[in-house]
């Protein structure tokens, strides 16, 4: 940021810096464990009986513990997305990229994930995706674990199959 | 469901800000590269340090700079007893309102006094700059007690 002496001063840089411990809880933590296995693992609540991915130990809805776990397709709908054109420091893909809420098959909440392989304004609400995985070697306790969605080709879904979802 | 040991894992969320500091701040900031502290007059005489772009109480623009001096006195603090990465100083320090001599109010700023017991309201502070300065309110690098200069 050095600037030469005869400059007026015209900008400071002012980083901020947000140092957190995340804790991701004993739900949480067993998606994660899962993952490193390459399974998709929610968990159903057994009042509205519906299935959250990821997983977080209550149902936000009715407020009760949410145990019973059902394993999850790794292949479901994109329900609403995102063509971003904005680059930020620390992002190595390429612009334009889709950012998509995915519905898995079977589950009743949506999470954020890429959709790659197909041009960005060829992606649609309701299309059909499928996870592409990262190599097994690569593999954590995290969702980067897909490197993305891709196109399965089949018929989009109607959007009543969704539109609970948005 | 079997117990399995809870997963935690660091979590870094950073901005890299770049922020336009307009006419009157960026010649506070350019005077502090150049190891000099300027006010501004306002519209009641009084000196602000540091200096505002516009009035506080009328709110007519204000040019009229002013240098003050490089020490001052500590109208109010409080004691730092153990720092944060980020925080100017990594041994204990206090941070304080520091008047500066000709200014008419007080600015934020660091004391390295070392030790609580030195810290006093009203103690008497000189400004220690840094060596390398690029136009930054850190190019004060703190206010140390005058008698220990």
């Amino acid at each position: 940021m050095s600037q030469v002496a005869s400059e007026p001063v015209t900008a400071v840089e002012t980083p901020i810096r947000l140092q957190y411990r995340y804790t991701a809880g004993h739900a949480t933590t067993r998606f994660l464990r899962a993952l490193t296995e390459g399974r998709l693992l929610g968990q159903r609540c057994p009042r509205c009986r519906k299935v959250y991915v990821p997983p977080r130990g209550s149902c936000p809805t009715c407020g009760v513990p949410t145990d019973e776990e059902v394993p999850l397709a790794d292949r479901g709908i994109v329900t609403s997305f995102c063509i971003v054109n904005v680059p930020f420091v620390g992002h190595a893909i390429e612009m334009p990229y889709v950012a998509a809420s995915v519905l898995l098959d079977g589950a009743d909440i949506t999470f954020q994930h890429l959709v790659q392989e197909i041009p960005a304004a060829e992606v649609r609400m309701g299309m059909r995706i499928e996870a592409v995985w990262a190599p097994r070697e690569e593999w954590g306790p995290s969702l980067e674990n897909i490197r993305h969605f891709r196109p399965t080709g089949e018929p989009d879904a109607a959007f009543e199959a969704y539109k609970e979802h948005l | 469901m079997a117990v399995t040991a809870v997963l935690s894992a660091d979590h870094v969320l950073e901005y890299p800000y770049k922020r336009s500091v307009g006419p009157v701040i960026g010649r506070f900031l350019t005077g502090l590269r150049d190891g000099r502290i300027e006010g501004i007059r306002g519209a009641d005489g009084r000196v602000l340090v540091p200096p505002v772009e516009y009035d506080p109480f009328t709110a007519a623009p204000l040019d009229e700079f002013v240098e003050v001096g490089s020490s001052g006195v500590v109208t109010t603090w409080c004691w730092v007893a153990e720092p944060r990465p980020q925080q100017p100083l990594e041994r204990p320090f206090a941070w304080a309102l520091i008047r500066l001599d000709g200014a008419d109010t007080a600015m934020l700023h660091a004391v390295d006094a070392g030790d609580i017991a030195r810290m006093r309201t009203g103690m008497r502070v000189a400004v220690r700059w840094r060596t390398e300065r690029t136009g930054h309110i850190r190019d004060i690098e703190s206010f140390v007690p005058e008698e220990r200069r």
